[in-house]
C-alpha cells in the first residue's frame, strides 16, 4: 500500500527546500494523513493509536521522576516518599506512572486480542505480529524492573522470586542467578542495575514500536472483516477520518485512567508495598502486579514432575513457553479466513480463551492451595490447548461463513441490514481523497 | 443522521473542530504545569531556608561563614579600621552605587551603613559569599582593598563588599537577616 | 459489536459462577490459617469518596491520640512538623509543637552530637534510638512505623466486592482496619483456640489470631478539649483519620483536582464524539 507513490507536494518555497533534503513532512505525510486506511475499523483499532500515548506518557512521567529517585536501598523508599509528600505535584506524576504501567497493560492486552480475534496474526502481518510481542516482553521486563524500584516488601519478594526462576536451570541457574543480582540475594547492585535497565527498556520500546508502525504500513490495517483492501473506495484517509476517531478512544482511555488515578490511585497496588523491603521476612502472600498474575498461574499450577523435568523447572519452562507460544501463532492457526467474525467456532473458543485468562488471573491472586491448584493446571491445560491443538484444528475442519467480496461490500451490507444509507452516500469519499 | 444538514452549515461544523481543537490545546497545556511545576524546590527544601548562627565566638577581626541555602553566608565582626576605610569611600566611586541589601528598599544607596547590620551594629557585615560575576567564592582580607578578591576571574571587593575592580557587576547581596539577640543570627 | 457484547456476557457469566463456586467451599474452612479471622466493618470516613475532605478537628483530636499514646512505640517517620499545617494550626502554632520534641543535632564545632529543641523542618522523632532498640523493648519484634500504616493495611475484598470497589472509589481500607484493630480487643476468643502466651486476641489482626501490642487504649485516657467524647471508639476513629492524613498528605488536593480533570475530560470527550460524528457523517463504515 505505502509503497504507492507519495502524493505529498510541498505548497512553499520552505517546503519544497526541506523536501529536497530532508523529506520528514513527506514522510510524515504519507503516514499520518495521505496514508490508507480500511474504512470499517472499529474502536478496537484505536489501542495501537492508545498504546503509544501510553508510551510516551510513560517515559514523560518516569524521566521527571527519575529527576527525584534515589537508586539506593537505604534511600530509595524514602525518595518515593519524598516524592508523594514534598515534590510539587509529585504525588500525581508518581500515581500517574504507578496507574500508568496498569493502564499501559490494559491498553496492550486488548491490543492483543484484537489481534487474535481478528486475525491480524495472519500473512502478510506475522512479523508485525512478531514484533508487537517483543514490544510485550519488554513491557514485561520494564513493568517488573519498575515495580521493584520504590523497594518496598512486594518490589523485594516479587524480584527476589522471579529471578528466582533462572535457579531452575540444570547447571547454570544460580550462575545466572547472581549474575541477574549482582550478589546472593536481592539488595543495592540488584536495584541499581534495575533502575539503569528500566530507565533504558522504554526507549528501547520506542524502537521497536517504530519498526512495528513500519512494518504496519507496508501491510496496512488488517480490518473487522479481515479481507484484503481491494479498491480505493474501501479506505480512507488517516487523517482526518482514523486520527478523529483515534482521539475519541484516547480521550475515553484517558478518562477512565484519570478516574483510578484521582480516586482510587492504590486499587491496583498492593499494600505491602508501602512497607519498607525487609530481606529477613517474607509477606504471608507474595503476589505479583495483575499483569502478571495469569503467568504467576501457570508457574505455579506445574506442582508434578514431567519425566526428567522437576515441578520447579517444569513451572518456568510452562510460564516462558506461555509465552514463547505467541510468537508461533501466525504458524499456528491454519485457517485461511482471518477474521473471527466468519469463524462461528473460533469465536467460541476465542471467547473461551479470554475467560480463560481472567480466570487464570484471578488464580494467580490466590493462594496456591486446595481447588485453586486444580483449577489452574486447569486452565493452564486449556491455555495451551488453545494455540497448541485447536488453532490448528479448527482452521482445517470448520466450515467458515460466507465471506463479502469487498470491505466495501461488507460495510453497505451492514448498513443496508439496519435500514440505513443508501449506496450513493458510502461512496462519498472517493471525491474526499 | 443529519449528515447532510451539516455539510450545508459550514460555520457549525468550524465552530466545532476550533472548540474541540481550543479544548485539546488547553489540556495539553494544562498536563504540561506539572511536570514544571515539579522542577521547584520542594516542601522539605523550602522548610530548610531559614538558620540561626550563634555570633558569641567572634571577636573584632574574625569571620565566620554559615551555610544558607546551599550558599555560604560570610558574617564578619569588622574592626574599627575596615569600618572607617568603608567610611571614607565616596559614592560616586563605587561601581555598583546600590547597596544590595534584602532587608532595605531596592535603591538604598551603597554606604557604609546601609551595607552592615545598622546604626547600632555597624561592626556586622552578613552577606552572601558568592561573587556577583560567575558565582565563585571570594577570598577573605585580600585584594586591592583589604576587602575580598575572587580569584576566578580577578574581582576585589573592599571592607564593606562593595565591588571596586574587576568584573562582577555587584556589590555582594546582603540576605535578609535579623539578630535575635546579641549573640544570634536568624538568616532568611 | 452487540455480538461481542453478548459473547462477553458470557464468558462473564461463566467466570462468576467459577469464582462464586469457590467463593462458597472457602467459607467451609475450620482451622484458622487465613487473617483476619473477621472483616473490619466499613465506616463513613469524611476523606471517603469523591469530594472527601479531612475533618481538621478530628485530626487534630487523632494527632493528641498518637503523640500520648502511640506515640510511646511507633514512630512517625516520614511525617515534618511543618507539615502539622495542614490540621489547621497556625505557623506559630506548629512551631510551639515542634519546639516540644527534643532532637538530636550535629555534630556541631567540637564534633559532638547536642539535643536542641524541634524546629518546624524536624521530622517526628523515633521512640527508640534504632530498631534494634525497638526490637529488644518489644518481645523480638519492632513496632512498625506508622508513616504509612493506614495504605500498608487493607484487608482483601473478594470477589464480587472488588468490582463494586472501584465505582463505590473505596479506598478505606487501611483506615476501616486501624479502626477494627484498636477497638477489636475486648471480644471472647472462640473456644478451643489456642492464644500464645504474652499475646492479645484480636480477630481484625490481619497476620494471626493475636498480637503483642496489648490493647492501647481505654476511656478517658486523651483529654479532648472539643467536647468529643473520650471513648476508645472515637480515640480509634480519630487516631485512623490522623493515621490516613499522614500516609496520604494530598488526598484532598488530588480529589479536588480529579474532580477537574474529570469533568474537563468529559466535556471533551464530548466534544471530540461530536467532531468525529461530523467528520464520519459522509462514510459509511
Amino acid at each position: 500500500m505505502s509503497e504507492g507513490h507519495s502524493t505529498y507536494t510541498p505548497k512553499t518555497g520552505l517546503g519544497r527546500w526541506v523536501d529536497a533534503r530532508m523529506p520528514l513532512p513527506r514522510l510524515v505525510y504519507d503516514s499520518f494523513i495521505a496514508y490508507p486506511v480500511p474504512r470499517n475499523l472499529n474502536y478496537a483499532w484505536t489501542f495501537g493509536g492508545i498504546l503509544s500515548i501510553m508510551l510516551v506518557a510513560q517515559i514523560l512521567t518516569g524521566i521527571v521522576l527519575a529527576m527525584h529517585y534515589i537508586s539506593d536501598t537505604t534511600l530509595a523508599f524514602g525518595s518515593v516518599e519524598k516524592i508523594m509528600r514534598d515534590v510539587n505535584s509529585g504525588w500525581l506524576l508518581r500515581y500517574l506512572h504507578a496507574n500508568g504501567a496498569s493502564f499501559f497493560f490494559i491498553a496492550v492486552y486488548i491490543h492483543i486480542f484484537r489481534g487474535l480475534y481478528y486475525g491480524s496474526y495472519k500473512a502478510p502481518r506475522e512479523l508485525l505480529w512478531i514484533l508487537g510481542c517483543i514490544i510485550y516482553l519488554l513491557m514485561m521486563a520494564t513493568g517488573f524492573m519498575g515495580y521493584v524500584l520504590p523497594w518496598g516488601q512486594m518490589s523485594f519478594w516479587g524480584a527476589t522470586v522471579i529471578t528466582g526462576f533462572f535457579t531452575a536451570i540444570p547447571l547454570v541457574g544460580d550462575w545466572i542467578q547472581q549474575l541477574l543480582l549482582g550478589g546472593f540475594a536481592v539488595d543495592n547492585p540488584t536495584l541499581n542495575r534495575f533502575f539503569a535497565l528500566h530507565y533504558l527498556l522504554p526507549f528501547m520500546i520506542a524502537g521497536v514500536v517504530v519498526l512495528h508502525i513500519w512494518a504496519l504500513h507496508v501491510t496496512g490495517q488488517n480490518n473487522p472483516t479481515g479481507i484484503d483492501v481491494k479498491s480505493k473506495t474501501d479506505t480512507v484517509a488517516f487523517t482526518p477520518y482514523a486520527t478523529v476517531k483515534d482521539a475519541l478512544g484516547m480521550v475515553v482511555f484517558l478518562l477512565v485512567y484519570a478516574y483510578f488515578v484521582f480516586y482510587i490511585p492504590n486499587y491496583l497496588g498492593h499494600p505491602d508495598n508501602y512497607v519498607l523491603a525487609d530481606p529477613l521476612k517474607t509477606p504471608a502472600h507474595i503476589v505479583p502486579e495483575w499483569y502478571f498474575l495469569p503467568f504467576y498461574a501457570i508457574l505455579r499450577a506445574i506442582t508434578f514432575n514431567i519425566g526428567p523435568i522437576d515441578s520447579k523447572l517444569g513451572g518456568v519452562l510452562a510460564m516462558f513457553g506461555a509465552i514463547a507460544v505467541l510468537f508461533f501463532v501466525p504458524w499456528l492457526d491454519t485457517s485461511k479466513v482471518r477474521s473471527a467474525v466468519y469463524r462461528p467456532w473460533f469465536r467460541l473458543f476465542f471467547w473461551l480463551f479470554v475467560a480463560d485468562c481472567i480466570l487464570l488471573g484471578w488464580l494467580g491472586s490466590r493462594p496456591a492451595e486446595g481447588a485453586y491448584v486444580l483449577m489452574a493446571q486447569m486452565g493452564t491445560l486449556f491455555y495451551f490447548a488453545f494455540f497448541l491443538v485447536i488453532m490448528p484444528v479448527l482452521g482445517l475442519v470448520e466450515t467458515p461463513r460466507r465471506l463479502p467480496n469487498s470491505i466495501t461490500e461488507a460495510v453497505l451490507e451492514k448498513n443496508g441490514g439496519a435500514g440505513g444509507q443508501p449506496a450513493g452516500v458510502a461512496a462519498a469519499p472517493q471525491s474526499k481523497g | 443522521m443529519s449528515a447532510t444538514e451539516d455539510t450545508h452549515d459550514p460555520n457549525r461544523r468550524d465552530f466545532l473542530y476550533i472548540a474541540t481543537g481550543m479544548a485539546g490545546v488547553v489540556g495539553a497545556a494544562s498536563v504540561a504545569w506539572p511536570f514544571i511545576d515539579q522542577m521547584r524546590p520542594d516542601a522539605s527544601t523550602l522548610a530548610l531556608s531559614t538558620i540561626e548562627v550563634d555570633i558569641s565566638s567572634l571577636e573584632p577581626g574574625m569571620s565566620l561563614t554559615a551555610k544558607w541555602r546551599g550558599k555560604p553566608v560570610f558574617i564578619r565582626n569588622r574592626t574599627q579600621a575596615e569600618i572607617d576605610a568603608a567610611k571614607a569611600v565616596k559614592l560616586e566611586e563605587l561601581k555598583d552605587p546600590l547597596a544590595r541589601n534584602a532587608n532595605l528598599a531596592s535603591d538604598a544607596p551603597a554606604t557604609d551603613e546601609e551595607r552592615s547590620a545598622g546604626k547600632e551594629r555597624e561592626n556586622w557585615l552578613v552577606m552572601i559569599g558568592v561573587c556577583t560575576h560567575l558565582g565563585c567564592i571570594p577570598l577573605g582580607q585580600q585584594g586591592d582593598f583589604g576587602g575580598w578578591f575572587c580569584p576566578c576571574h580577578g574581582s576585589h571587593y573592599d571592607t564593606a563588599g562593595r565591588i571596586r575592580k574587576g568584573p562582577a557587576p555587584e556589590n555582594m547581596a546582603v540576605p535578609v537577616f535579623e539578630f535575635i539577640s546579641d549573640t544570634k543570627i536568624r538568616i532568611g | 459489536m452487540k455480538k461481542i457484547l453478548v459473547s462477553l456476557a458470557a464468558a462473564g457469566l461463566v467466570i462468576a459462577g467459577a469464582f462464586g463456586a469457590v467463593a462458597q467451599e472457602e467459607g467451609g474452612e475450620a482451622a484458622p490459617t487465613h487473617f483476619p479471622l473477621k472483616a473490619p466493618r466499613e465506616m463513613s470516613w469524611s476523606f471517603a469518596g469523591p469530594f472527601g475532605t479531612y475533618d481538621r478537628a478530628q485530626l487534630q483530636r487523632g494527632l493528641k491520640v498518637y503523640k500520648e499514646v502511640c506515640a510511646a512505640c511507633h514512630s512517625l517517620e516520614m511525617v515534618a512538623f511543618r507539615t502539622l499545617e495542614d490540621l489547621g494550626y497556625s505557623g506559630a502554632q506548629t512551631a510551639a509543637f515542634a519546639a516540644e520534641y527534643t532532637i538530636q543535632d550535629g555534630p556541631n564545632d567540637d564534633g559532638d552530637m547536642f539535643d536542641r529543641p524541634g524546629k518546624p523542618s524536624d521530622y517526628f522523632p523515633s521512640p527508640y534510638p534504632n530498631v534494634q532498640a525497638a526490637a529488644a523493648s518489644n518481645g523480638g519484634a519492632p513496632p512498625p512505623d506508622l508513616s504509612l500504616i493506614a495504605k500498608a493495611r487493607g484487608i482483601e475484598r473478594g470477589f464480587p466486592q472488588f468490582i463494586f470497589d472501584i465505582f463505590t472509589q473505596y479506598a478505606e481500607s487501611g483506615p476501616d482496619y486501624i479502626h477494627a484493630l484498636l477497638t477489636g480487643y475486648n471480644e471472647e476468643p472462640p473456644a478451643g483456640l489456642e492464644i500464645p502466651e504474652g499475646t492479645y486476641y484480636n480477630p481484625y489482626f490481619n497476620a494471626g489470631v493475636s498480637l503483642k501490642m496489648p490493647p492501647p487504649l481505654s476511656d478517658g485516657q486523651v483529654t479532648y478539649d472539643d467536647g468529643s467524647p473520650e471513648t476508645v471508639e472515637q480515640y480509634s476513629q480519630d487516631v485512623s483519620a490522623f493515621l490516613m492524613w499522614a500516609a496520604e498528605p494530598h488526598l484532598e488536593a488530588r480529589k479536588k483536582t480529579g474532580f477537574r480533570v474529570v469533568i474537563f475530560l468529559l466535556l471533551f470527550a464530548g466534544l471530540m464524539y461530536l467532531t468525529k460524528r461530523k467528520v464520519w457523517a459522509d462514510v459509511a463504515h
